[in-house]
């Protein structure tokens, strides 16, 4: 008993770090609507002024001040005035993307700001924190750990209280389901929702500047990797109920703590099991609990009044300006071929190829985000799968890198299928939470494994050598060209399937799930179909990039990198194929143009600040900034084209012309 | 004075135009049936009246303050209450929930429980289903519970789009008791009616909308001619003309 007492008592304080964490979590969930990706980061932002301010001598109640009451509630005001204001409660996309988009652009940003010099631990905030204040049993309690234990029993309370207050909590909750249903009552949702959003980000800068000292060092990742561990605790009160979160995250605390004091440390379950079971617990939690399965599943009673979303550009514009538009970008696109196989020197040459190998990634996410309509964040791991089984199989069994990069398509396509099973009951939130599940899971209990991602230092992958050919030898221009028709061909692939029955039903899935089942349309096999096909190019171009780096580390294909892909795909354009060849080429070549600049500018982490920036217009414009761009840019031009036309109001009378909707802008102009 | 004005309203959901240049007035305490077919534009005109949808041009004016392009929440306070169409309650507070969010925007504690206390009394099945969550209650008895929110309080004009969609006879016999009661209060009323029969018998005055635009206003017994050859000659002739999901309609 007293064996299992040590165990299980260290725990405790361990979960509550969790349960502060998912408390946030569900606070901010139940407050504003969004499943908020982006707290680790918010609280990473006020932990980083807190320790900068102690570092700086200023007294630590005025640094928590500071940190907590002040920066804080300016950052959620912030994020909520120019960011989720502007969100439809309805469109969970969107709301996945941003808060997305914030998660990877604030730890960016700080580091942009403030460098990226190590930070270390700061002071507690009232307890001392090597001191022992009390014995349980045998097990010592110090003052971090009775900190952390009196905190979260205090947020609990006080948060129960205020949502418990029948008059707020209930106009928070109606706010939520729809502002603009609140707002015929009389009632100012959009400072309900400011309100909201300030008071879950001093949560966020509570938790932050709370967690800090437990950290030797200041990491923004270890925000985030607290941050879905979190999730599990969270999942165990359906995100809705406050004190059930705290439950959860002591429950996981101690379910880590037995593990790690009776499974030796070097068996399997050690390594194996124990990292991955809050990605485990979050994984069964949403596909099994109706709860978890429900969330989202809303409709804006209102949702009439926006209009409907405009059609592409690209089928609406007129046919001089088409055929100008689609000429001069075959002549660019040849002779941007042409400067790389000629002049461009080499690190551009390396770096255009990437780009080539991203966008075949990146068209993974124009199949399941653009065509599909689900968010995955688990595309990165798919291209691992396929990245590892190349190189494995390369370096043990001899199998030519190309041979190796289609097994490991099939290898990820196979993973897809099987990992779409538990999906197919699941759409928008629980959906995109069960991909990060499974990209953690991938990310702590199987890439680490030498027969799966490799040794630690890495696995190294030959180039491609066709015939008599060795594309190694001929710098990256003979792999340019090799990339190039791959490219072209899964191009053609997608455009295949977005025009094929699979690619309509699909549609009609995103449009009516309901009235596209009422067609005789089975949901399952096209979702597993789509989840299998971009889960394979995904696979492929993870295998070309491992092949392009020459070197594979278990840590390439991260759940970061995840993020960071769908946040650039859906800045360029996530429902055409040149959005996502952009997005590729995009990334890499803002990539080489800022690795010309002093310091920690050239990092590559603005690149990633850009494109989250452009995630972050993803609200207002859900086609794409860039392709919004496009559309503003080509009315300009057809205005110029037409100017010795009368003029036109550009209004369609809606109620007169017959089918006006069915085929938006066929009467325009 | 009038207690809403709409004058020379255009409307477009993005480059789709609903309503084009409609005018149209309520007086103080005045009943004002607003009918058409489908796709006319009727749910529009309601939306502008609640700010839900900014015109394009044009002024909207409730009791005589100019309020064009205002938030709903502003329109709201200047006394303008709007049962939207479809279901226009919080689908996941309870019937309870949603009355009590209602009422405690203008009254004290004592006076919600005296509301919540009439209100049950006044509609037997919400008192019944008082705990179950809005979103699982009929559309009907949704139709009924968006009504009584708006009853407690004291609005000079109610908007009302197209209350007895769904309804059973019995149920809209019910409904336009209500309507005829707030009348009697003095509230005016902008009652937006597929089924003419019942609205017109209630109005002072009528106006038939087609396509955007007003087709006739006047006495609700002259109305039947214009809204025949609008209904007659309008949809059924080209019933494509209406697609079931559109904005505008």
């Amino acid at each position: 008993m007293s064996t299992f007492l040590s165990y299980a008592l260290p725990g405790i304080p361990f979960g509550c770090t969790y349960a502060i964490v998912a408390m946030g979590l569900v606070l901010t969930y139940r407050t504003t609507g969004v499943f908020n990706f982006g707290f680790g980061a918010q609280a990473f932002v006020s932990a980083y002024l807190y320790t900068v301010l102690t570092e700086n001598g200023v007294p630590v109640g005025l640094a928590c001040v500071l940190s907590v009451l002040v920066l804080a509630p300016v950052l959620g005001g912030v994020l909520d005035r120019f960011l989720f204001r502007r969100i439809a409660p309805t469109n969970t996309t969107a709301k996945v993307v941003s808060a997305v988009a914030v998660s990877v652009a604030l730890p960016e940003l700080v580091n942009l700001v403030f460098g990226s010099a190590t930070r270390f631990a700061p002071p507690t905030l009232f307890l001392d924190p090597g001191r022992v204040y009390l014995h349980v049993g045998a097990t010592p309690v110090n003052g971090l750990e009775l900190e952390t234990v009196l905190v979260s029993a205090g947020v609990v309370v006080v948060l129960s209280a205020l949502l418990g207050a029948s008059r707020l909590g209930l106009t928070i909750r109606a706010a939520v389901e729809s502002p603009r249903l609140l707002e015929l009552e009389g009632i100012r949702a959009d400072r309900v929702l400011l309100a909201a959003w300030m008071g879950s980000s001093v949560m966020a800068g509570l938790a932050g500047v709370l967690l800090a000292p437990q950290y030797p060092t200041l990491q923004s990742n270890d925000y985030a990797v607290l941050l879905v561990a979190a999730l599990a605790a969270a999942a165990l009160g359906n995100l809705a109920d406050i004190p059930l979160a705290l439950v959860g995250g002591i429950v996981l605390g101690v379910v880590e703590g037995l593990a790690a004091g009776y499974f030796s440390p070097t068996s399997v379950w050690h390594t194996g099991l124990l990292p991955a079971i809050p990605f485990l617990l979050l994984a069964l939690l949403l596909v099994g609990r109706r709860k978890m399965r429900a969330l989202e599943e809303n409709e804006d009673p209102l949702a009439g009044c926006d209009p409907p979303p405009p059609p592409s550009i690209t089928l609406t514009r007129s046919h001089e300006l088409d055929r100008v538009i689609k000429v001069g970008g075959r002549i660019l696109a040849v002779a941007a071929v042409l400067s790389v196989l000629t002049w461009v020197p080499g690190d551009w040459g390396f770096a255009l190829t990437a780009g080539l190998v991203y966008s075949i990634i990146f068209l993974s996410i124009t199949l399941i985000t653009g065509l599909g309509g689900e968010v995955s964040l688990c595309q990165a791991t798919f291209a691992g799968v396929g990245a590892f089984a190349a190189a494995q199989l390369a370096v043990h069994q001899g199998l030519p890198i190309l041979l190796g990069a289609v097994v490991g398509a099939v290898v990820a396509a196979g993973v897809g299928a099987i990992g779409a099973l538990p999906a197919l009951r699941l759409r928008g939130l629980p959906l995109a939470l069960l991909t990060l599940a499974l990209a953690l899971l991938a990310d702590n209990a199987v890439f680490p494994y030498s027969w799966a991602g490799g040794p630690p230092v890495g696995l190294v992958v030959p180039r491609p050598v066709i015939g008599s050919l060795n594309l190694a030898t001929t710098s990256t221009k003979g792999f340019f060209v090799l990339v190039l028709v791959v490219l072209v061909l899964c191009a053609a692939g997608v455009k295949l399937v977005q025009r094929s029955t699979v690619g309509l039903y699909l549609e009609a899935l995103r449009a009516s799930p309901v009235g596209a089942e009422s067609l005789g349309i089975n949901p399952s096999v096209a979702k597993v179909l789509v989840f299998a096909l971009s889960a394979g190019l995904a696979g492929l171009g993870g295998a070309l990039y491992a092949s392009l780096q020459q070197t594979v580390t278990p840590a390439d294909f991260n759940y970061e990198l995840s993020l960071v892909f769908v946040v650039v795909v859906v800045t360029t354009g996530v429902r055409t194929i040149e959005g996502a060849i952009q997005a590729g080429i995009g990334f890499t070549v803002l990539q080489q143009l800022l690795s010309y600049l002093p310091g920690r500018w050239g990092s590559g982490g603005i690149a990633i600040v850009l494109f989250a920036f452009g995630a972050l217009t993803y609200a207002a414009h859900p086609e794409g900034v860039v392709e919004y761009e496009k559309r503003v840019w080509t009315e300009r031009a057809e205005r110029l084209l037409r100017r010795d036309q009368p003029p036109h109001d550009g209004l369609v009378i809606a109620t007169s012309t017959v089918g006006a909707l069915e085929h938006p802008g066929a009467d325009d102009g | 004075m009038t207690a809403l004005e709409l004058e020379s309203i255009t409307a477009a959901y993005g480059p789709y135009r609903a309503i084009d240049d409609i005018s149209l007035a309520v007086g103080r305490g005045e009943v004002v049936a607003l009918v058409g077919p489908n796709g006319a534009g009727k749910s529009t005109v309601a939306r502008v009246c609640a700010g839900l949808v900014r015109p394009v041009s044009g002024r909207l004016r409730v009791g005589g303050r100019d309020l064009t392009g205002a938030a709903p929440w502003r329109i709201a306070r200047a006394r303008l209450a709007s049962v939207p169409e479809g279901r226009g309650v919080f689908a996941r507070l309870s019937v309870l929930e949603n009355l009590e969010l209602s009422f405690g925007r203008w009254l004290g504690p004592k006076a919600v429980r005296e509301a919540l206390e009439e209100t049950f009394a006044r509609f037997p099945i919400l008192a019944e289903r008082r705990h179950q969550r809005a979103g699982t209650l009929s559309g009907g008895q949704q139709r009924i519970l968006s009504l009584a929110k708006v009853l407690a309080d004291q609005p000079d004009v109610v908007v009302a789009d197209e209350l007895s969609l769904g309804l059973s006879p019995a149920a809209v016999d019910d409904l336009y008791q209500q309507l005829g009661a707030l009348h009697d209060r003095g509230i005016a009323l902008l009652v937006i009616e597929q089924r003419v029969d019942r609205v017109l018998k209630l109005a002072d005055r009528a106006v038939v909308l087609d396509r955007g635009s007003v087709r006739f206003d006047g006495p609700p017994s002259q109305a039947t001619q214009p809204l025949e050859a609008v209904l007659g000659g309008g949809s059924s002739a080209r019933p494509a003309a209406d697609p079931p999901s559109s904005p505008g309609a």
